[in-house]
Protein backbone atom coordinates (compact mmCIF):
# COMPACT_ATOMS: atom_id res chain seq x y z
CA UNK A 1 0.00 0.00 0.00
CA UNK A 2 1.29 3.40 -0.81
CA UNK A 3 0.56 6.44 1.06
CA UNK A 4 -0.02 9.98 -0.25
CA UNK A 5 0.03 13.28 1.16
CA UNK A 6 -2.62 15.56 1.84
CA UNK A 7 -1.59 18.98 2.65
CA UNK A 8 -4.27 19.18 5.12
CA UNK A 9 -4.66 15.91 6.82
CA UNK A 10 -0.85 14.33 6.42
CA UNK A 11 0.06 11.20 5.22
CA UNK A 12 -3.09 8.68 4.65
CA UNK A 13 -3.58 5.59 1.85
CA UNK A 14 -3.54 5.77 -1.61
CA UNK A 15 -7.29 4.51 -1.42
CA UNK A 16 -8.30 7.91 -0.33
CA UNK A 17 -7.17 9.63 -3.22
CA UNK A 18 -8.75 10.17 -6.60
CA UNK A 19 -6.51 11.56 -9.69
CA UNK A 20 -8.70 14.37 -11.12
CA UNK A 21 -6.35 15.95 -13.69
CA UNK A 22 -2.70 17.04 -14.81
CA UNK A 23 -2.17 20.37 -13.35
CA UNK A 24 -1.05 23.57 -15.46
CA UNK A 25 -4.46 23.62 -17.94
CA UNK A 26 -5.95 26.72 -17.94
CA UNK A 27 -9.31 27.70 -19.18
CA UNK A 28 -9.32 30.05 -22.21
CA UNK A 29 -10.76 32.83 -22.21
CA UNK A 30 -13.24 35.30 -23.40
CA UNK A 31 -15.45 32.20 -24.28
CA UNK A 32 -16.97 33.95 -26.73
CA UNK A 33 -13.92 33.49 -29.06
CA UNK A 34 -12.64 30.24 -27.89
CA UNK A 35 -12.87 27.83 -30.79
CA UNK A 36 -14.07 24.20 -30.75
CA UNK A 37 -10.32 23.01 -30.55
CA UNK A 38 -9.26 25.48 -28.49
CA UNK A 39 -11.70 24.40 -26.14
CA UNK A 40 -11.34 20.22 -26.94
CA UNK A 41 -7.56 20.82 -26.04
CA UNK A 42 -8.51 22.23 -22.63
CA UNK A 43 -10.50 19.38 -21.69
CA UNK A 44 -9.08 16.48 -22.85
CA UNK A 45 -5.12 17.04 -24.10
CA UNK A 46 -2.73 15.65 -21.92
CA UNK A 47 1.22 15.19 -21.83
CA UNK A 48 0.86 11.83 -19.94
CA UNK A 49 4.59 12.51 -18.89
CA UNK A 50 6.60 9.65 -18.55
CA UNK A 51 9.33 10.68 -15.23
CA UNK A 52 8.24 13.76 -13.39
CA UNK A 53 4.45 14.75 -13.34
CA UNK A 54 2.05 17.84 -11.40
CA UNK A 55 -1.25 16.68 -11.40
CA UNK A 56 -4.42 17.81 -9.59
CA UNK A 57 -5.68 15.42 -7.12
CA UNK A 58 -8.81 15.12 -4.56
CA UNK A 59 -8.35 13.71 -1.15
CA UNK A 60 -11.83 12.00 -1.20
CA UNK A 61 -11.77 11.61 2.84
CA UNK A 62 -11.38 15.60 3.47
CA UNK A 63 -12.93 16.58 0.06
CA UNK A 64 -10.19 18.93 -0.97
CA UNK A 65 -8.11 19.11 -4.13
CA UNK A 66 -4.35 19.80 -4.16
CA UNK A 67 -1.52 19.30 -6.51
CA UNK A 68 0.41 15.95 -6.20
CA UNK A 69 4.03 15.90 -7.62
CA UNK A 70 4.96 12.26 -8.51
CA UNK A 71 7.19 10.04 -11.04
CA UNK A 72 4.86 8.11 -13.56
CA UNK A 73 7.48 5.59 -13.84
CA UNK A 74 8.56 4.64 -10.24
CA UNK A 75 5.30 5.90 -8.61
CA UNK A 76 7.67 7.81 -5.68
CA UNK A 77 5.81 10.84 -4.46
CA UNK A 78 8.11 13.98 -4.78
CA UNK A 79 5.98 16.67 -3.16
CA UNK A 80 2.45 17.85 -2.28
CA UNK A 81 1.01 21.65 -1.92
CA UNK A 82 -2.37 23.12 -1.81
CA UNK A 83 -3.64 24.98 -5.27
CA UNK A 84 -2.50 28.32 -5.52
CA UNK A 85 -4.44 30.62 -3.86
CA UNK A 86 -5.72 28.01 -1.16
CA UNK A 87 -4.74 28.50 2.35
CA UNK A 88 -4.14 25.81 5.26
CA UNK B 1 8.50 -19.89 -45.70
CA UNK B 2 8.04 -23.21 -45.08
CA UNK B 3 4.00 -24.12 -44.29
CA UNK B 4 3.15 -25.44 -41.22
CA UNK B 5 1.04 -28.95 -41.52
CA UNK B 6 0.23 -31.89 -39.98
CA UNK B 7 2.74 -33.69 -42.26
CA UNK B 8 5.46 -30.81 -41.12
CA UNK B 9 5.01 -31.60 -37.69
CA UNK B 10 4.74 -35.25 -38.01
CA UNK B 11 7.99 -35.40 -40.63
CA UNK B 12 10.32 -32.92 -37.90
CA UNK B 13 8.94 -35.32 -35.37
CA UNK B 14 10.66 -38.42 -36.60
CA UNK B 15 13.88 -36.16 -37.58
CA UNK B 16 14.01 -34.96 -33.89
CA UNK B 17 13.20 -30.90 -35.20
CA UNK B 18 16.08 -30.09 -36.66
CA UNK B 19 14.37 -28.97 -39.84
CA UNK B 20 12.43 -25.63 -38.48
CA UNK B 21 13.30 -22.26 -39.54
CA UNK B 22 12.81 -19.10 -37.52
CA UNK B 23 9.55 -18.05 -38.26
CA UNK B 24 10.60 -14.29 -38.82
CA UNK B 25 14.06 -12.62 -40.02
CA UNK B 26 15.62 -10.31 -37.13
CA UNK B 27 16.28 -7.21 -39.20
CA UNK B 28 18.94 -4.38 -39.55
CA UNK B 29 17.37 -0.94 -41.09
CA UNK B 30 17.57 0.29 -44.59
CA UNK B 31 18.23 3.89 -44.73
CA UNK B 32 14.79 4.63 -46.29
CA UNK B 33 10.93 2.48 -46.49
CA UNK B 34 7.89 3.22 -48.02
CA UNK B 35 6.36 2.66 -44.44
CA UNK B 36 7.60 2.66 -41.08
CA UNK B 37 5.61 1.43 -38.11
CA UNK B 38 6.09 2.56 -35.10
CA UNK B 39 5.68 -0.31 -32.17
CA UNK B 40 6.03 -4.28 -32.87
CA UNK B 41 2.96 -5.68 -30.43
CA UNK B 42 -0.08 -6.94 -32.59
CA UNK B 43 -1.45 -3.76 -33.94
CA UNK B 44 1.97 -2.82 -35.13
CA UNK B 45 2.90 -6.06 -36.82
CA UNK B 46 -0.81 -6.69 -38.04
CA UNK B 47 -0.33 -3.12 -39.69
CA UNK B 48 3.05 -4.10 -41.74
CA UNK B 49 1.35 -7.42 -42.39
CA UNK B 50 -2.04 -5.59 -44.08
CA UNK B 51 0.49 -2.80 -45.88
CA UNK B 52 2.54 -5.69 -47.74
CA UNK B 53 -0.47 -8.08 -48.42
CA UNK B 54 -3.32 -5.79 -48.84
CA UNK B 55 -1.70 -2.66 -50.20
CA UNK B 56 1.20 -3.75 -51.84
CA UNK B 57 3.14 -1.90 -50.14
CA UNK B 58 6.58 -4.41 -49.09
CA UNK B 59 8.89 -1.99 -48.17
CA UNK B 60 8.06 -1.64 -44.73
CA UNK B 61 9.62 -1.57 -41.06
CA UNK B 62 8.48 -2.28 -37.86
CA UNK B 63 10.46 -0.56 -35.33
CA UNK B 64 9.87 -2.07 -31.91
CA UNK B 65 11.73 -0.70 -28.62
CA UNK B 66 12.29 -4.12 -27.02
CA UNK B 67 11.26 -7.46 -28.10
CA UNK B 68 7.78 -7.90 -30.54
CA UNK B 69 4.93 -8.92 -28.55
CA UNK B 70 6.31 -8.15 -24.71
CA UNK B 71 4.57 -4.84 -24.47
CA UNK B 72 0.25 -5.68 -23.91
CA UNK B 73 0.35 -8.45 -26.66
CA UNK B 74 1.79 -10.66 -24.36
CA UNK B 75 0.04 -9.21 -21.21
CA UNK B 76 -3.26 -9.04 -21.88
CA UNK B 77 -5.85 -11.86 -20.94
CA UNK B 78 -6.57 -13.28 -24.07
CA UNK B 79 -9.93 -12.37 -24.41
CA UNK B 80 -11.44 -11.85 -27.83
CA UNK B 81 -15.28 -10.14 -28.01
CA UNK B 82 -17.77 -7.21 -30.13
CA UNK B 83 -20.24 -7.09 -27.66
CA UNK B 84 -20.60 -3.43 -27.82
CA UNK B 85 -23.21 -0.90 -27.88
CA UNK B 86 -23.36 2.03 -30.53
CA UNK B 87 -22.82 0.90 -34.17
CA UNK B 88 -19.16 2.53 -34.60
CA UNK B 89 -17.86 0.08 -32.13
CA UNK B 90 -19.50 -2.72 -33.10
CA UNK B 91 -18.26 -2.17 -36.47
CA UNK B 92 -14.76 -1.86 -35.41
CA UNK B 93 -14.27 -5.03 -32.95
CA UNK B 94 -16.84 -7.31 -35.13
CA UNK B 95 -14.41 -6.32 -37.94
CA UNK B 96 -11.22 -7.83 -35.67
CA UNK B 97 -13.65 -10.78 -34.59
CA UNK B 98 -14.21 -11.90 -38.08
CA UNK B 99 -10.74 -11.01 -38.98
CA UNK B 100 -9.53 -13.57 -35.86
CA UNK B 101 -11.70 -16.18 -37.36
CA UNK B 102 -10.44 -16.42 -40.30
CA UNK B 103 -6.54 -15.50 -39.11
CA UNK B 104 -5.01 -19.49 -38.37
CA UNK B 105 -5.78 -19.94 -41.89
CA UNK B 106 -4.72 -16.87 -43.75
CA UNK B 107 -1.34 -16.78 -41.61
CA UNK B 108 -0.94 -20.70 -41.77
CA UNK B 109 0.30 -20.06 -37.86
CA UNK B 110 -2.51 -21.82 -35.19
CA UNK B 111 -3.32 -18.71 -33.05
CA UNK B 112 -5.63 -21.08 -30.95
CA UNK B 113 -8.58 -18.85 -31.30
CA UNK B 114 -11.14 -20.61 -29.13
CA UNK B 115 -14.61 -19.45 -29.59
CA UNK B 116 -16.14 -20.55 -25.93
CA UNK B 117 -18.61 -17.97 -25.13
CA UNK B 118 -18.91 -14.93 -22.40
CA UNK B 119 -21.08 -14.08 -20.09
CA UNK B 120 -21.27 -10.65 -18.58
CA UNK B 121 -23.25 -11.42 -15.13
CA UNK B 122 -26.10 -9.46 -13.88
CA UNK B 123 -26.81 -9.23 -10.51
CA UNK B 124 -30.09 -6.82 -9.96
CA UNK B 125 -33.38 -6.29 -12.36
CA UNK B 126 -31.77 -2.85 -13.32
CA UNK B 127 -28.52 -4.45 -14.33
CA UNK B 128 -31.07 -6.73 -16.20
CA UNK B 129 -32.28 -4.02 -18.35
CA UNK B 130 -28.98 -2.75 -19.26
CA UNK B 131 -28.18 -6.20 -20.20
CA UNK B 132 -31.03 -6.16 -22.62
CA UNK B 133 -30.34 -2.86 -24.32
CA UNK B 134 -26.84 -4.02 -24.88
CA UNK B 135 -27.94 -7.50 -26.17
CA UNK B 136 -30.78 -5.74 -28.53
CA UNK B 137 -28.35 -3.22 -30.04
CA UNK B 138 -26.21 -6.21 -30.87
CA UNK B 139 -29.05 -7.65 -32.42
CA UNK B 140 -29.74 -4.28 -34.32
CA UNK B 141 -26.12 -4.49 -35.17
CA UNK B 142 -26.04 -8.06 -37.03
CA UNK B 143 -24.00 -9.48 -34.24
CA UNK B 144 -24.31 -12.40 -31.86
CA UNK B 145 -25.82 -11.12 -28.74
CA UNK B 146 -28.37 -12.45 -26.60
CA UNK B 147 -30.06 -12.20 -23.38
CA UNK B 148 -29.51 -15.03 -21.08
CA UNK B 149 -31.89 -15.95 -18.00
CA UNK B 150 -30.74 -16.86 -14.73
CA UNK B 151 -30.66 -21.10 -15.09
CA UNK B 152 -29.10 -21.21 -18.48
CA UNK B 153 -26.23 -18.86 -16.79
CA UNK B 154 -25.93 -20.91 -13.57
CA UNK B 155 -25.45 -23.86 -15.68
CA UNK B 156 -22.56 -21.75 -17.95
CA UNK B 157 -20.61 -21.23 -14.76
CA UNK B 158 -21.37 -24.42 -12.29
CA UNK B 159 -18.82 -23.57 -9.81
CA UNK B 160 -20.47 -19.65 -9.48
CA UNK B 161 -21.51 -19.07 -5.60
CA UNK B 162 -25.20 -19.55 -5.26
CA UNK B 163 -24.68 -19.56 -1.40
CA UNK B 164 -26.66 -18.11 1.11
CA UNK B 165 -24.21 -15.82 1.73
CA UNK B 166 -23.54 -14.77 -1.94
CA UNK B 167 -22.72 -11.09 -1.93
CA UNK B 168 -24.04 -10.83 -5.73
CA UNK B 169 -26.77 -13.56 -7.19
CA UNK B 170 -26.09 -14.53 -10.46
CA UNK B 171 -29.64 -13.17 -12.08
CA UNK B 172 -28.63 -14.24 -16.37
CA UNK B 173 -26.54 -11.26 -18.44
CA UNK B 174 -25.54 -10.97 -21.88
CA UNK B 175 -24.16 -13.58 -23.84
CA UNK B 176 -21.86 -13.57 -27.20
CA UNK B 177 -21.48 -17.10 -27.90
CA UNK B 178 -18.05 -15.78 -30.57
CA UNK B 179 -16.31 -14.58 -27.92
CA UNK B 180 -13.53 -16.55 -26.85
CA UNK B 181 -9.80 -16.41 -26.29
CA UNK B 182 -6.57 -16.66 -28.84
CA UNK B 183 -3.02 -17.04 -27.85
CA UNK B 184 -1.89 -13.32 -27.53
CA UNK B 185 1.98 -14.75 -28.45
CA UNK B 186 0.78 -16.21 -31.30
CA UNK B 187 -0.65 -13.63 -32.71
CA UNK B 188 2.22 -11.23 -32.62
CA UNK B 189 4.25 -13.96 -34.34
CA UNK B 190 1.67 -15.33 -36.60
CA UNK B 191 1.43 -11.29 -38.35
CA UNK B 192 5.59 -11.61 -37.26
CA UNK B 193 5.62 -14.16 -39.77
CA UNK B 194 3.36 -13.83 -42.61
CA UNK B 195 5.01 -9.99 -42.85
CA UNK B 196 8.66 -11.08 -42.48
CA UNK B 197 7.66 -13.60 -45.41
CA UNK B 198 6.32 -10.35 -47.45
CA UNK B 199 9.77 -8.43 -47.23
CA UNK B 200 8.90 -7.19 -44.10
CA UNK B 201 11.39 -5.65 -41.93
CA UNK B 202 11.00 -6.51 -37.94
CA UNK B 203 13.82 -4.51 -36.05
CA UNK B 204 13.75 -5.12 -32.17
CA UNK B 205 15.60 -2.94 -29.53
CA UNK B 206 15.14 0.03 -32.29
CA UNK B 207 13.42 3.00 -30.09
CA UNK B 208 12.33 5.78 -31.85
CA UNK B 209 13.73 9.49 -30.22
CA UNK B 210 12.21 12.05 -32.65
CA UNK B 211 10.38 12.67 -35.99
CA UNK B 212 11.87 14.37 -38.71
CA UNK B 213 9.37 16.54 -40.48
CA UNK B 214 10.25 19.04 -43.22
CA UNK B 215 7.65 21.39 -44.96
CA UNK B 216 5.03 19.81 -42.65
CA UNK B 217 5.14 16.53 -43.89
CA UNK B 218 6.78 13.42 -42.07
CA UNK B 219 10.31 12.91 -43.77
CA UNK B 220 11.48 10.27 -41.06
CA UNK B 221 12.49 8.90 -37.93
CA UNK B 222 15.55 9.19 -35.56
CA UNK B 223 16.20 5.96 -33.95
CA UNK B 224 18.70 4.90 -31.38
CA UNK B 225 20.02 2.85 -34.81
CA UNK B 226 20.27 6.17 -36.81
CA UNK B 227 17.55 7.85 -38.74
CA UNK B 228 15.29 6.26 -41.19
CA UNK B 229 13.70 8.01 -44.03
CA UNK B 230 10.33 7.64 -45.13
CA UNK B 231 7.07 9.59 -45.70
CA UNK B 232 4.82 7.26 -44.11
CA UNK B 233 4.62 6.89 -40.43
CA UNK B 234 2.35 4.72 -38.18
CA UNK B 235 2.42 4.93 -34.37
CA UNK B 236 1.27 1.82 -32.73
CA UNK B 237 2.35 2.03 -29.61
CA UNK B 238 -0.21 1.84 -26.65
CA UNK B 239 0.65 3.72 -23.69
CA UNK B 240 3.85 5.31 -25.36
CA UNK B 241 2.20 7.07 -28.21
CA UNK B 242 2.27 10.09 -26.04
CA UNK B 243 5.76 10.69 -25.63
CA UNK B 244 6.09 10.18 -29.16
CA UNK B 245 3.51 12.56 -30.80
CA UNK B 246 5.13 14.82 -28.39
CA UNK B 247 7.93 14.68 -30.77
CA UNK B 248 5.68 16.70 -33.40
CA UNK B 249 3.85 19.05 -30.45
CA UNK B 250 0.27 17.14 -30.78
CA UNK B 251 -1.20 16.10 -27.16
CA UNK B 252 -3.55 13.41 -27.20
CA UNK B 253 -6.81 12.96 -24.79
CA UNK B 254 -5.14 9.57 -23.23
CA UNK B 255 -3.96 8.77 -19.71
CA UNK B 256 -1.62 5.99 -19.41
CA UNK B 257 -2.56 3.47 -16.40
CA UNK B 258 -1.14 0.07 -15.11
CA UNK B 259 -3.84 -2.71 -15.99
CA UNK B 260 -2.94 -5.92 -14.40
CA UNK B 261 -3.53 -9.69 -14.88
CA UNK B 262 -3.05 -12.80 -13.11
CA UNK B 263 -2.80 -16.38 -13.37
CA UNK B 264 -3.37 -19.12 -10.51
CA UNK B 265 -1.72 -22.53 -11.00
CA UNK B 266 -3.23 -24.98 -13.07
CA UNK B 267 -5.80 -26.78 -12.24
CA UNK B 268 -8.27 -29.38 -13.94
CA UNK B 269 -11.52 -28.16 -16.22
CA UNK B 270 -13.69 -26.59 -14.20
CA UNK B 271 -14.97 -23.16 -16.39
CA UNK B 272 -15.27 -23.05 -20.19
CA UNK B 273 -16.46 -19.29 -20.94
CA UNK B 274 -15.02 -16.12 -20.69
CA UNK B 275 -16.83 -14.82 -17.46
CA UNK B 276 -17.16 -10.78 -16.35
CA UNK B 277 -19.09 -10.11 -12.91
CA UNK B 278 -20.92 -6.66 -12.85
CA UNK B 279 -20.90 -6.95 -9.27
CA UNK B 280 -17.50 -7.65 -8.35
CA UNK B 281 -15.75 -6.17 -11.50
CA UNK B 282 -13.78 -9.14 -11.95
CA UNK B 283 -13.65 -11.22 -15.42
CA UNK B 284 -12.00 -14.81 -15.49
CA UNK B 285 -11.20 -17.69 -18.00
CA UNK B 286 -9.22 -21.35 -17.92
CA UNK B 287 -6.56 -21.54 -20.12
CA UNK B 288 -5.67 -24.46 -22.10
CA UNK B 289 -2.87 -25.16 -19.47
CA UNK B 290 -5.71 -24.92 -16.69
CA UNK B 291 -4.75 -21.93 -15.12
CA UNK B 292 -6.85 -19.18 -14.03
CA UNK B 293 -6.55 -16.01 -15.85
CA UNK B 294 -8.06 -13.46 -14.55
CA UNK B 295 -7.88 -9.64 -14.31
CA UNK B 296 -10.31 -6.39 -13.13
CA UNK B 297 -10.55 -2.86 -13.55
CA UNK B 298 -7.21 -0.83 -13.43
CA UNK B 299 -4.63 0.83 -11.19
CA UNK B 300 -6.26 4.16 -10.77
CA UNK B 301 -3.13 5.88 -10.63
CA UNK B 302 -1.30 7.28 -13.31
CA UNK B 303 1.86 5.50 -14.24
CA UNK B 304 4.38 4.26 -17.04
CA UNK B 305 5.73 1.85 -14.98
CA UNK B 306 5.12 -2.13 -15.86
CA UNK B 307 3.74 -2.94 -12.36
CA UNK B 308 0.81 -3.18 -10.75
CA UNK B 309 -0.82 -1.42 -6.74
CA UNK B 310 -1.78 -3.07 -4.03
CA UNK B 311 -5.08 -2.33 -3.39
CA UNK B 312 -6.18 -3.58 -7.09
CA UNK B 313 -4.60 -7.01 -6.41
CA UNK B 314 -6.48 -7.15 -3.45
CA UNK B 315 -10.31 -6.02 -4.69
CA UNK B 316 -9.41 -8.39 -7.80
CA UNK B 317 -8.81 -11.39 -6.51
CA UNK B 318 -11.38 -10.75 -3.64
CA UNK B 319 -13.61 -10.35 -6.46
CA UNK B 320 -12.88 -13.80 -7.97
CA UNK B 321 -13.03 -15.14 -4.46
CA UNK B 322 -16.49 -14.17 -3.96
CA UNK B 323 -17.29 -15.07 -7.42
CA UNK B 324 -16.48 -18.86 -7.02
CA UNK B 325 -15.43 -19.38 -3.29
CA UNK B 326 -13.50 -22.70 -4.24
CA UNK B 327 -10.59 -21.19 -5.83
CA UNK B 328 -9.75 -19.99 -2.34
CA UNK B 329 -7.81 -23.02 -2.22
CA UNK B 330 -5.59 -21.76 -5.43
CA UNK B 331 -2.39 -20.19 -5.35
CA UNK B 332 -1.62 -17.26 -7.18
CA UNK B 333 1.31 -18.35 -10.13
CA UNK B 334 1.88 -15.19 -11.41
CA UNK B 335 0.54 -11.37 -11.57
CA UNK B 336 2.01 -8.34 -13.78
CA UNK B 337 0.81 -5.07 -15.20
CA UNK B 338 0.81 -3.44 -18.38
CA UNK B 339 0.61 0.15 -19.26
CA UNK B 340 -2.77 0.69 -21.20
CA UNK B 341 -4.06 4.11 -22.78
CA UNK B 342 -6.84 5.17 -21.54
CA UNK B 343 -9.14 8.02 -23.56
CA UNK B 344 -12.11 10.12 -21.84
CA UNK B 345 -15.02 8.07 -23.89
CA UNK B 346 -13.22 4.37 -24.06
CA UNK B 347 -12.84 4.20 -27.86
CA UNK B 348 -9.72 4.57 -29.31
CA UNK B 349 -8.30 7.12 -31.40
CA UNK B 350 -6.98 6.16 -35.02
CA UNK B 351 -6.32 8.58 -37.67
CA UNK B 352 -3.93 11.40 -38.93
CA UNK B 353 -2.54 13.90 -36.40
CA UNK B 354 0.15 16.54 -36.84
CA UNK B 355 2.38 16.68 -40.10
CA UNK B 356 0.69 15.18 -43.31
CA UNK B 357 2.11 11.59 -43.75
CA UNK B 358 1.29 10.84 -39.80
CA UNK B 359 -0.67 8.53 -38.27
CA UNK B 360 -2.02 6.96 -35.20
CA UNK B 361 -3.82 3.65 -33.75
CA UNK B 362 -4.14 3.66 -30.33
CA UNK B 363 -6.21 4.45 -27.12
CA UNK B 364 -7.42 1.24 -26.64
CA UNK B 365 -7.16 0.82 -22.92
CA UNK B 366 -7.98 -2.19 -21.63
CA UNK B 367 -9.20 -3.51 -24.83
CA UNK B 368 -6.41 -3.51 -27.23
CA UNK B 369 -5.81 -7.15 -27.92
CA UNK B 370 -9.47 -7.81 -29.02
CA UNK B 371 -8.89 -5.41 -32.07
CA UNK B 372 -5.48 -6.43 -33.06
CA UNK B 373 -6.71 -7.52 -36.61
CA UNK B 374 -9.23 -4.30 -36.98
CA UNK B 375 -6.29 -2.03 -35.60
CA UNK B 376 -3.65 -3.55 -38.27
CA UNK B 377 -6.23 -3.55 -41.05
CA UNK B 378 -7.61 -0.07 -40.22
CA UNK B 379 -3.82 1.43 -39.71
CA UNK B 380 -2.50 0.05 -42.99
CA UNK B 381 -5.76 1.77 -44.49
CA UNK B 382 -4.74 5.01 -43.51
CA UNK B 383 -0.79 4.78 -44.11
CA UNK B 384 -1.30 3.55 -48.15
CA UNK B 385 -4.72 5.43 -48.72
CA UNK B 386 -3.56 8.84 -46.67
CA UNK B 387 -7.29 9.02 -46.01
CA UNK B 388 -10.00 6.96 -43.62
CA UNK B 389 -11.29 3.66 -43.85
CA UNK B 390 -15.46 4.33 -43.17
CA UNK B 391 -14.65 2.21 -40.14
CA UNK B 392 -11.51 3.98 -39.08
CA UNK B 393 -13.64 7.49 -39.96
CA UNK B 394 -15.83 8.01 -35.78
CA UNK B 395 -12.55 7.12 -34.21
CA UNK B 396 -10.41 10.32 -35.80
CA UNK B 397 -9.19 12.27 -32.70
CA UNK B 398 -11.31 15.28 -34.32
CA UNK B 399 -14.35 13.66 -32.47
CA UNK B 400 -13.60 15.48 -29.48
CA UNK B 401 -13.45 19.09 -31.21
CA UNK B 402 -16.66 18.24 -32.84
CA UNK B 403 -18.45 16.69 -29.15
CA UNK B 404 -18.68 13.54 -31.21
CA UNK B 405 -17.77 11.21 -28.38
CA UNK B 406 -18.58 7.28 -28.59
CA UNK B 407 -18.76 6.74 -24.79
CA UNK B 408 -18.61 3.30 -24.43
CA UNK B 409 -18.09 3.43 -21.04
CA UNK B 410 -22.10 4.48 -20.86
CA UNK B 411 -22.71 2.17 -23.59
CA UNK B 412 -21.63 -0.86 -22.94
CA UNK B 413 -20.00 -0.47 -19.06
CA UNK B 414 -16.54 -0.71 -20.13
CA UNK B 415 -14.64 -0.26 -17.01
CA UNK B 416 -12.97 2.71 -17.57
Amino acid sequence: MQHFPCPFCGLRNETEFHFAVEAGHSRPEPAERVSDAEWAAYLYANKSPKGESREVWLHLSCGEYFILSRDTVTRAVLGSVTLPGVTR
Amino acid sequence: MKRYSALSLFREGLRAHRGWQPAWTKARPKPAYDAVVVGGGGHGLATAYYLARIHGINRVAVLEKGWIGGGNTGRNTTVCRSNYFYPESVALYDLALRLYEGLSRELNYNIMLSQRGMLIAAHTPAQMEICNRIANAMQLNNVDGKLMGPEEAAARVPLINTGPDARYKLMGGIWQGRAGTARHDAVAWAYARAASALGVDIIEGCEVAGIDVQNGAVAGVETTFGPIRTERLGLAAAGATPGLTAHVGVDLPIHDYALQAFVSEPVKPCLDTVLLYLGTGTYVSQSDKGELVFGGGLDRVPTHGQRGNLPVQEAVTAGLLEMFPAFGQLRLLRQWAGVVDVVPDSSPLIGPVGPSGLHINCGWGTGGFKAIPAGGWLLSHLMAKGEHHEISRPFDLDRFARGRLIDEAAGSGIAH
